[in-house]
């Protein structure tokens, strides 16, 4: 059995011990009437370390079962805010709520969150299961039950008899397990992943995700997730909040935030995008025109464009296309090489004319592979108004 | 040993290895075997050594063993050794937790600073600081006079005093190898068990005490034998009443001249501190080569 079934396996056992949890859940939501309290909650939370601001007045709400990611660039500030949630640091401004209750000055200790960290953070001269059943020894739990719970939750986790072994016997998906089991034992409302996967090999983490995902839905569990990798948040997440310094740019659904992206920062770093900058010349219910050194364009827009500002144009590849007619916009382009991906090849190609040589992607099918222009020649690649948005410059 | 051939190649590496043996036979191992060797003979004037009556015997243990007071002196020494090393043990564990894991770069260095600088001086200049500071007309008995703590002065000179001014002495040799252990520990380990539910207490218990194991034991190692051989502290500080052992053992070499029972005394000394050391080693279940490195 290969490391990834391993894993599969581990998380189809843990769907139903956790599914009881979710089912409890459920009857006490019930219960309540109305609206359930968020599972996180943030409101104008700050956070300064010695005159940097690691979070700017920053709120957001994280709904109960939810699998919520936050997406940025490193040094963003979210590791922060993932602390700040797990009581590790105390805001300089704000509140945070967990389940509806001010967490104001409850410690980490006491509170109905675990955090997976990045690395992984196992006791190294404690057993696998001393390492699981930590949380319940701090809880006063019994020696003999606590060696019960363990083994339980290292049966789940697919690693049974494994009990008796230091983390360092173990691979460094077992090890994960570990720590995924440890996180579970004190049965937590809130999960809080640090970048849990960015230590394993590309093929793992790929299948992690969907694992994680399915987990999570069928357990109903709220996960908070930090991450660097936008493909990590867009497979998984049922909502994300992209963030950079220190602040929060977007909060949506992966559609959305692919889709209709809100700032400069959020079109290029969700996905790959192409640029095209310029003046908007005008703009009335939801369309603009930009001019630029590389021609006229229309796409749609946000309220508060002004004529007169200073704007991008961000089209996706996909949304190019090798024929102009038919398209309000086209751009004027020379092809300059493929980088064939399989089902599709990307086209790399330069803008003609333009004051600076600036490439721009296509991406094109295998179908229409055989119609491309071939390297060296001009053509113009047309796209709609529709697949294209004009964001302000910050 | 490959280690060192591979590093600095066959002729240097070879160099250093013929070094250090000849350092452990000249330094270690010949003295220790004169000084065994002698202590198993008689005392005896120049000209009936090596004659009939110049025999192994146990008689210099013996006369230690069967002595009213010296065999009380020894356990004494052992007893206030171990009391030195827990004092140091207690005061440093805290201070090196918070320099190693709590203070700021900035802190640390200030910190370091400070506590080197007495270290600059002289052991027998130090020594004479507290011989000054606890003196019956000294600060110490004066400030806590003025504070109404006391109502005349108090003579501290006597065992108290050896063992304050020792564990001022070798404070430094505990902090520095416990500092050292506590800082190679993963922050990440201390918020996992804090964010697991854990109490501080039980945070220091089962994680940063079993991560600074090494370190502790070689803290103890260290101020546990240089309390136990050391003289300046008791001579300075001591008492008519409170001799240390290694006293008795100069007065047998230096002011009776009888250099075999002095060195019968000495390898007493020796044998026990060798024993605390492997018992501690034991008791902390740190092996040797980790407790060097």
């Amino acid at each position: 059995m290969n490391c990834a079934e391993n894993i599969r396996t581990s998380f189809s056992v843990l769907d139903t011990l956790l599914s009881e949890k979710a089912g409890n859940a459920a009857g006490d939501m019930l219960v309540a009437s109305g609206c359930p309290p968020s599972a996180v909650r943030l409101s104008d939370v700050e956070m300064d370390f010695g005159g940097t601001q690691a979070i700017k007045r920053l709120s957001l709400d994280v709904k109960k079962g939810e699998f919520f990611s936050i997406l940025g660039p490193s040094g963003c500030g979210k590791t922060t805010l993932l602390r700040l949630i797990s009581g590790f640091l105390q805001p300089t401004a704000g509140q945070v709520f967990i389940n509806g209750r001010n967490m104001l000055s409850v410690p980490s200790n006491k509170r109905a969150t675990a955090m997976i960290f990045q690395s992984l953070a196992l006791f190294p001269f404690m057993t696998v299961w001393e390492n699981v059943a930590f949380g319940l020894e701090a809880r006063g739990v019994g020696k003999s039950e606590r060696r019960r719970e363990a083994e339980r939750l290292l049966e789940l986790v697919a690693l049974p008899g494994y009990g008796a072994r230091m983390p360092s016997e173990l691979s460094g998906g077992q090890r994960q397990r570990v720590a995924i089991a440890r996180a579970l034992a004190i049965k937590p409302e809130v999960l809080l992943l640090d970048e849990p996967l960015s230590a394993l090999d590309l093929k793992l983490r790929q299948h992690m995700r969907t694992e994680l995902r399915d987990l999570q839905k069928r357990t109903g569990v709220t996960f908070f997730y930090i991450t660097h990798d936008q493909s990590e948040a867009l497979a998984m997440s049922d909502r994300v909040a992209v963030m950079n310094a220190g602040a929060l740019q977007q909060v949506g659904t992966p559609q959305q935030l692919y889709s209709q992206p809100a700032t400069q920062f959020v079109a290029s770093f969700v996905g790959e995008t192409n640029a095209i900058a310029g003046v908007v010349v005008s703009s009335a219910s939801g369309t603009a025109v930009l001019d630029g050194p590389d021609g006229r364009f229309t796409g749609r827009c946000l309220a508060g464009l002004q004529p007169g500002m200073r704007a991008c144009l961000y089209v996706r590849p996909e949304a190019l296309n090798l024929e102009a007619n038919g398209y309000e916009n086209s751009l004027p382009l020379t092809m300059e090489r493929f980088d064939f991906e399989g089902a599709f090849a990307i086209a790399k190609a330069v803008v003609s004319g333009g004051t600076e040589p600036r490439q721009i992607s296509l991406t094109i099918s295998q179908r229409n592979l055989s119609e491309a222009p071939a390297v060296g020649a001009a053509f113009r690649a047309g796209f709609s108004s529709q697949d294209a948005i004009i964001l302000p410059d910050d | 040993m490959t280690e060192i051939f591979q590093r600095f190649g066959k002729p240097l590496g070879g160099c250093f290895v013929v070094l250090v043996l000849l350092w452990l036979a000249g330094m270690v191992l010949v003295p220790g075997i004169f000084m065994i060797n002698s202590s198993l003979r008689p005392h005896l004037p120049p000209p009936l050594r090596g004659g009939d009556q110049d025999v192994y015997l146990f008689d210099n243990f013996a006369y230690l063993i069967n002595h009213s007071n010296h065999g009380q002196i020894f356990l004494k020494t052992v007893w206030s050794s171990a009391l030195v090393t827990m004092a140091t043990l207690l005061l440093c564990y805290p201070v090196a937790y918070w320099l190693a894991q709590v203070a700021s770069k900035w802190q640390m260095r200030v910190m370091l600073v400070l506590m080197l600088v007495p270290y600059l001086m002289n052991e027998v200049l130090r020594g004479l600081a507290w011989y000054i500071i606890l003196a019956l007309a000294g600060p110490l008995n004066a400030g806590l006079m003025a504070l109404g703590l006391l109502d005349e002065p108090v003579r501290w000179y006597g065992d108290g005093g050896v063992v304050a001014g020792m564990a001022y002495a070798y404070v430094l040799f505990m902090l520095f190898p416990i500092c050292n252990a506590i800082a190679t520990l993963e922050k990440d380990q201390i918020s996992a068990a804090r964010d697991l539910g854990s109490s501080a207490w039980r945070i220091h218990w089962r994680i940063v005490l079993p991560h600074a194991k090494v370190g502790v034991a070689t803290g103890c190692v260290f101020v546990f034998m240089m309390a136990a051989g050391s003289y300046v502290a008791p001579a300075l500080l001591g008492a008519p009443g409170s001799r240390w052992f290694t006293q008795i053992v100069y007065e047998w070499f230096f002011e009776i001249g009888n250099w075999n029972r002095g060195a019968a005394y000495g390898v007493a000394l020796m044998a026990m501190c060798l024993s605390v050391v492997l018992g501690l080693l034991a008791l902390f279940r740190v092996n040797l080569t980790s407790a060097i490195k």
